[in-house]
This record gives C-alpha cells, structure tokens and sequence, in this order.
C-alpha cells in the first residue's frame, strides 16, 4: 500500500506517541522539474523508518542523514538540493530541478 | 513542530475541515489556523488565496518568510453500487488517496465481506447522502445500472458542488436517463455535469479495466489545470 499524506501525517503523531524520535521534512521550495510538489512530507524516526518522500528517491538518503542530526539538536534545518554532480559523487536531482526541505522535530 | 499542533491538523483532516500550518522558517515558530479562524489571522489575505488554490507554498510579510502548509480535506469517492466493478475500484481508489464510500441498499451486495478496507452502507442513497454530505472535494459515480439506486444519486450530486459525477450505462441507457432528469427539472448545463458513458475512453472490458477507466477520468478531473492537452 502506497503512503498518502493523510498517512504520513498520521503515523508521525502516532509514531511520537509511542515514544519514538520522530521528524518531519516538507518540501518548501521548488524550481525546475522538481519530482514532489510543494508540500510533500517525508516523515522519519530515530531507527531510520520513515514514510512518504519529498524526491521520489534522488536525496531521500541525505534527507534522512539530516534528519537524525535535527532528532538529536532539536533545531529546525533548511536543505536545498540541486543537479546530480556525479563527479563529486554529491546527492542531488538527475532531472536537473532545485528543491528546498525544511526539516523539523515533532516535540 | 509540537505534538499537539500535528495533532490537531490530523483532527481537522480526519473531520474534512481545511486549514493551514504557518511556519515561520527563520525561527520554526509555527501556529496552526483553522479555516473558521483564517479571517482574523494576520497573514488573512495569503491563507486565503492558498486555500482558495489547494495549495501549500512561500509568502513574505515585513521581510519575514512564512511556509503555509494548505490542507484540504482528503477527496472522497462515493460509489453507488456494491457491484463487481467498485470491487475492483474501491482498492485502486484509495491508493490514490481518494476517502471511499459504497452505498448500495440491497443488503446482498452491500457486505462487509465483499469490500473489507472501505465503509460499506446498505442503505438509499437519497438517505445516506444528506448525512455523510457532498462537499467540492468529492467524487460521485453511479454504478449499479438501475434507474431506482442510481436517479437518487444523480440528483443529490447534481444539487452539490462535487467535482465529479459520473454514470455507468450505455449511450442509449444515458439517454433515457437524461430524459428522465430532464423531467425531474434538470438543466440540459445541469446535466451535461455528468461523465457519460462513465470513464477515460481506453477500451476497458474487464471490470477492473472499467475500474482503471474511472479512476483515470476522475484523476483527470481533479487535476484538470495540470493537463497539457485539456
């Protein structure tokens, strides 16, 4: 079964009530073609589960590495995420949009 | 975000209520603003115009950068008809998020056990219709190919704002059943609200294909200002 953001949303509350770390990234900014629209959720908790997705796939691996440093400081965090450069091996978009991701913990 | 906040835009989702999430993203300060209490929010005319478009985005007042997360009801699907065919679509729809509901009143096709992950009402139409309400996030199809079911739903979907109707039956079944709108004081404009033959135009032959068909012209419905050949 496919998540839907009424799922996402669902699960990070439930989620944190069972006493799990958990976080929310939302795409708040694209340029370009972007894979998610605007308002997308990718939600993830302190074991590296996690629902949703803000890229279909291109940076969700970075989102996440992101994420369990918010879990851990507390303090909301602003990525931007842009082409794939595969000479330096750097995440990015292979459809060659922009996204911005704000990331923040359910307290 | 506080644990209450996402708690309380669950419970508006869950009780098909709009309402937006601001963010202040310099600060993460965040309020949550019920459509009922929009009016009196400073940033009114922005949330209003995000609502009124469905969608979440960036806007700036006095140099500051606010993030308004929309959220607008979850789009529903209501199928009259218990029949083969909202078997095969009734899965299909809710993994494309659609909310769905299945009324049909004959009580042998209306079970449990024959649609087990959605809502099921062995009841009229015309009686379930009122109470679960017909908002503009909502898709009706009539599906079970007997005027006595499916005129009752027509008439509730065609007195509602919901963005989609559509009908199942042949050219000439909807031709009877125009005449018999017509009657009933429907507008030809009225009218012509309704997908007929129901469904995208890809040939369908199994039930689970006419349930494709459906959801396809649903989808299409609903995203009609993302179409590139509209």
């Amino acid at each position: 079964m496919l998540s839907t953001d009424t799922d996402i949303l669902k699960t990070a509350e439930d989620w944190r009530r069972e006493g799990r770390g958990v976080a929310i990234a939302t795409v708040i900014e694209t340029w370009g073609s972007a894979p998610r629209p605007v308002g997308s959720h990718l939600v993830i908790d302190d074991q590296t589960n996690f629902l949703g997705s803000v890229s279909g796939g291109c940076v969700e691996g970075a989102v996440i590495t992101e994420a369990l440093d918010v879990l851990a400081e507390g303090k909301p965090r602003m990525l931007e995420f842009g082409v794939a450069d595969e000479t330096a091996w750097q995440v990015g978009l292979s459809c060659g949009g922009r996204i911005r991701v704000y990331v923040e913990r359910v307290d | 975000m506080r644990l209450s906040l996402l708690s309380d835009l669950n419970a508006e989702r869950a009780a098909r209520r709009a309402a937006v999430l601001v963010t202040d993203v310099a600060s993460g300060e965040q309020r949550f603003v019920r459509d009922s209490a929009i009016e009196s929010d400073p940033l009114a005319g922005d949330l209003q115009e995000k609502l009124r478009q469905g969608k979440s985005g960036l806007v700036e007042q006095n140099g500051r950068q606010f993030f308004l997360s929309v959220q607008i009801p979850p789009v529903r699907l209501v199928a009259i008809g218990a029949v083969h065919i909202s078997q095969a679509l009734a899965p299909m729809a809710r993994n494309v998020d659609l909310d769905v509901t299945i009324i049909d009143p004959r009580t042998a096709f209306a079970t449990p056990e024959r649609f087990p992950d959605v809502p099921v009402r062995a009841e009229w139409p015309d009686a379930v219709l009122p109470e679960i309400g017909i908002d503009r996030y909502t898709a009706v199809v009539a599906l079970t190919h007997d005027p006595k079911i499916d005129d009752p739903a027509l008439t509730a979907a065609l007195q509602s704002e919901c963005f989609y109707i559509g009908a199942l039956g042949s050219r000439k079944t909807h031709e009877r059943r125009v005449q018999r709108l017509l009657a009933s004081g429907f507008s030809g404009t009225d009218i012509a609200r309704i997908h007929a033959p129901i469904g995208l135009d890809i040939g369908a032959v199994s039930p689970a294909e006419i349930a494709v068909s459906i959801l396809a012209e649903i989808v299409a419905t609903l995203r009609s200002e993302r179409r590139r050949s509209a």
